[in-house]
């Protein structure tokens, strides 16, 4: 399998959390697919050695802002993409992310412009799956 | 998740003459779970756990596990719990073959001989290898194989990461992923390893000088305890005043502060500090140290120095 999550303790950011934000770039990048199954609970778990409920809490945050499907008894399916934010509360979330791009790319000197190819030649290189970022 | 209990202590205090060992401990342990505690050396974590086992009888308040008083536990119960003492404590003379059936006698229903082999194989250990010639992550994992192969459903380790290398703590964070595979199993284990607290660990208890301070699920104890770096107008500003305050930190030219937050403490932290407050990120490293300094208010080492110096 192309896509692996790696998780880092000791960061500001919960295991849990960690596990969303990686699936969630996989799945919109295109890099997992529609349908994808992922590992279940238990074996995502001993693969990365952390409780197993802290994978069943990723996977419920998953579940409930759409982007994967638990299906009874067959496992964590990739679901179809749909939009389930408004366009404020997607402004909301994008924009923080966005002002962390400029305050960190306009002092190295890139830029506007330079920062937006960026943007477009790593949402390829993402897409490609099997090739390390 | 099952909420029922399987260690319940009753303000469970423990005096060594004058000293104060515990005092007034009540937590709960849900069954299920994995559960860590947290202290400093010294802060009665191990005088805690004898307690619960019913290996030392508290001066006042009471333990009650798997259903019975830690002190009149029956064969029946303590047959369905493993325990794993601070230093792996392991009669030196005896080969890893005859602890094993010397461990087994003990268990002779629930013991699974292909359990201790793949355990003892994972940690490099053989059958004839004796106890006291072992490596400290080897006597680990023999303690863990002993107690984990009797089909614990309550397993109880005092300290279980000490003195191991990186690679022998992994083994034993798998071990202990392993035995969650049956969900009705409970592990209660003290550690000062944060990272592998984070990765195996539910829920959470902090000991400091003998107290508890902190009983409640991880996830809970991270959302509640927030960090911020403050600029204060004055560098010599007293944040003692703020509610939930567990440590502020004089750096070099900021003041951290660590506290369990209520929504009121930014604008009160303001207010104190008048001058620009900012959230930060927060680590279980800051929260657990924020929570075990013995000061309150303090000046980094490193800053102190610094100033010293300059």
């Amino acid at each position: 399998m192309a896509f692996h999550i790696r998780i880092s303790p000791g960061s500001a950011t919960p295991i849990f959390r960690q596990i969303v934000d990686q699936v969630r770039l996989a799945v919109s990048t295109g890099r997992l697919a529609e349908g994808h199954q992922l590992p279940s609970v238990r074996a995502l778990a001993e693969e990365l050695v952390i409780n197993p409920n802290t994978v069943a809490r990723a996977y419920a945050e998953l579940s409930a802002s759409g982007v994967i499907e638990s299906q009874q008894g067959r496992g964590a399916f990739v679901a179809r993409s749909r939009q389930i934010y408004t366009a404020a509360e997607r402004m909301r979330r994008i924009e923080p992310v966005v002002d962390a791009l400029l305050a960190e790319g306009l002092p190295l000197g890139y830029s506007i412009d330079e920062l937006a190819d960026l943007l477009r030649s790593r949402g390829a290189q993402l897409k490609q799956p099997g090739k390390r970022p | 998740m099952n909420r029922e209990t399987v260690i319940e202590t009753f303000g469970l205090t423990k005096y060594f003459g004058r000293a104060c060992a515990v005092d007034q401990v009540s937590l709960a342990v849900p069954r299920g779970s994995v559960f860590a505690m947290l202290g400093r050396n010294g802060s009665g974590k191990s005088t805690l756990i004898l307690m619960m086992l019913g290996l030392i009888e508290p001066t006042r308040g009471h333990a009650v596990v798997l259903g019975e008083h830690s002190n009149r536990l029956s064969p029946a119960v303590r047959g369905r719990i493993g325990f794993v003492g601070e230093g792996h404590p392991l009669p030196g003379f005896m080969r890893v073959r005859d602890l094993r059936s010397y461990q087994k006698s003990f268990y002779p229903t629930k013991w699974s001989d292909p359990l201790f082999r793949t355990l003892i194989e994972h940690f490099g250990l053989h059958e004839k290898s004796k106890a006291g010639q072992l490596s400290r992550g080897q006597k680990a994992g023999l303690a863990m194989a002993l107690a984990m192969a009797s089909g614990p459903e309550l397993l109880i380790m005092d300290d279980p990461a000490l003195g191991l290398d990186p690679v022998a703590r992994r083994t034993l964070l798998e071990a202990m992923i392993l035995s969650t595979r049956d969900r009705g199993n409970t592990i209660f284990f003290t550690s000062h390893e944060l990272a592998d607290v984070e990765r195996v660990a539910d829920h959470i208890a902090i000991l400091d000088r003998s107290a508890l301070r902190v009983c409640c699920s991880l996830d809970t104890l991270r959302s509640r305890v927030k960090r911020y770096l403050v600029s204060p107008r004055d560098a010599a500003v007293d944040l003692s005043a703020l509610p939930g305050l567990l440590q502020a930190r004089r750096l070099a030219r900021e003041t951290e502060v660590v506290a369990v937050s209520h929504p009121d403490t930014l604008p009160r932290l303001q207010s104190l500090a008048g001058g620009a407050v900012e959230e930060a990120p927060v680590t279980l490293e800051d929260i657990a140290i924020g929570y075990l300094s013995e000061q309150r208010s303090r000046v980094s080492l490193l800053a102190a120095s610094h100033a010293e110096v300059a």
